[in-house]
């Protein structure tokens, strides 16, 4: 019997996998509007998820989901469950900042602190209590070579970040995201800044990093989803139209929808 | 997929160049069609003149090749195709494999047809050679190739699923005309060398028949996305119907 007879369905692939994230009839509301309907899906472990859709189709309000950024936004709404390795983060005990340390996210546009690109990725180790210049010097080190950053900065690390160009400024908030050690990363279309050499190495880390990280990506380039991701989640309009592992999405998806959005036809 | 769905994408232009190379296939598929048909008459009746314009005309299948695989190269570097684009691309760049490969059989029969047509006056077997086989073999691969052109034209799996079956009745006829061959050289050794002409042009038909079948196969993966090279004609079958 042959591969093709004996095609796994996602779902059992996804029993192969370990789950980092388990979201169960989550719905959003912004005031009146609703943004995200009953949206069910398991996004596994040290692998990466794209969430790919038209603007406006709730592929930012889910990721945002995961760290509870939705709480800064007064009108948001959220009901459903949303497990990170078991633990229900929409409870209201869950200490929100540790939920950010242990989820950490890096945006659109790059947003390091106007301090030292050294004292960038110490800061949320110094609010964590750690001050000792040792610990320090060796997280500082080990996060920028993670960022694949290092050997570009390690002779100016106490210049002012913000005279780093774009593609470095991205990658130095990653590794300030990866300097507290999360367990999920969340990049919301971390490379649409960037021109191409940039969004290469960026691609490049995000390789790297999934042998430590779960990590959930945003992005418009689909392109770049069937690059860098394993799974690949096509929203629209809210819904979760169809979930899948990435050569199947970009090759023979099931969903109409989501074959007319790749595919650049008519919706 | 279905032939409606090539021309609705956003950009124009995207349309007209995938609307392009599906038609380039469909033409070097009918010149193909008209080499394999001219090579076999001019087998039947050792018309030399025919088989030789069959041969001169191979430059044309293989600039046919050329061209269209240029396009969908372009295709892939300028617009990235996706999902049923990239499998039609995909398709193209195999179909067109195959047909170079038929039109270099055709090309073969043709000088078959040639040195059969010099030998047969002196051959201890003149008379006796039958080309009914032949022919009937002929007729089949040749239906074969034009309905699987046909197929990949409608984007009709199940007719595709119908040719890829008689794949088996042609290396049948080709296993019979071997036979019957091998006897003739048994019985008159001074024949072997034009008895061998016409294995080789018996040889070359059921390539032909080959090569349709795996065309169909493309058509299977183009419309439902399923490989199935390598898989028996009945799991074809299953994979197909179970879809429709």
């Amino acid at each position: 019997m042959t591969q093709v007879l004996e095609e796994k369905t996602i779902e059992q692939r996804l029993a192969d996998e370990k789950v980092a994230i388990e979201v169960e009839k989550l719905n959003l509301f912004y005031g009146q509007k609703q943004a995200l309907y009953d949206i069910d899906m398991t996004i596994p472990e040290k692998k990466v998820t794209a969430f790919i859709g038209p603007s406006g189709c709730g592929k930012s309000t889910l990721l945002r989901c995961f760290n509870r950024m939705n709480d800064l936004v007064d009108i948001a709404q959220v009901s459903g469950d949303i497990k990170i390795h078991g633990s229900n983060i929409n409870q209201p005990s869950v200490d929100v900042a540790e939920l950010r340390r242990n989820v950490g996210m890096v945006f659109q546009k790059p947003n390091p602190f106007p301090k030292s690109i050294y004292e960038n990725i110490a800061y949320g180790l110094r609010l964590q209590g750690i001050n000792k210049r040792r610990v320090l010097d060796e997280v500082v080190e080990w996060a920028l070579k993670g960022a694949a950053l290092w050997d570009e900065v390690k002779d100016r690390l106490h210049e002012n970040a913000l005279g780093l160009s774009g593609g470095q400024q991205q990658r130095l908030c990653i590794a300030r995201a990866i300097a507290v050690q999360p367990e999920v990363l969340l990049l919301d279309e971390p490379a649409s800044a960037l021109d191409p050499i940039s969004t290469l190495k960026i691609e490049e880390l995000i390789h790297e990093l999934k042998n430590d990280y779960t990590i959930v990506i945003v992005t418009h380039n689909m392109q770049q989803a069937a690059r860098v991701s394993d799974y690949t989640a096509f929203m629209y309009m809210g819904d979760m139209v169809e979930f899948d592992q990435t050569d199947t999405i970009f090759t023979n998806p099931t969903q109409k929808k989501t074959e007319d959005y790749i595919t650049g036809r008519y919706g | 997929m279905d032939t409606e769905n090539l021309g609705q994408h956003i950009s124009k232009q995207f349309n007209q160049d995938l609307e392009n190379i599906r038609e380039e296939v469909l033409a070097m598929g009918g010149l193909v069609e008209e080499q394999l048909t001219k090579a076999l008459e001019a087998l039947n009746l050792h018309d030399v003149d025919l088989a030789k314009e069959v041969i001169a005309n191979d430059d044309r299948v293989n600039d046919f090749e050329i061209n269209i695989d240029e396009a969908c190269v372009k295709i892939l570097a300028k617009r990235q195709p996706a999902a049923s684009d990239l499998r039609l691309v995909s398709t193209v760049l195999k179909t067109i494999t195959d047909l170079e490969r038929v039109g270099d059989e055709a090309e073969k029969i043709a000088r078959m047809a040639v040195d059969i047509s010099e030998t047969t006056e002196k051959s201890p077997l003149n008379g006796k050679l039958h080309y009914g086989a032949l022919q009937h073999l002929g007729s089949l691969v040749k239906n074969m190739l034009h309905e699987a052109l046909d197929s990949f034209a409608r984007m009709d799996t199940e007719s595709a699923v119908k040719v890829a079956k008689k794949d088996k009745k042609a290396d049948e006829e080709y296993d019979a005309i071997s036979r019957q061959l091998m006897t003739y050289m048994m019985e008159e050794p001074r024949s072997i060398s034009q008895v061998l002409d016409f294995l080789w042009a018996a040889r070359a038909l059921e390539r032909i028949g080959d090569h349709a079948h795996n065309i169909c196969e493309y058509i299977v993966y183009l419309v439902q996305g399923q490989d199935v090279r390598h898989l028996t004609w009945d799991e074809i079958h299953r994979l197909v119907k179970k879809r429709n």
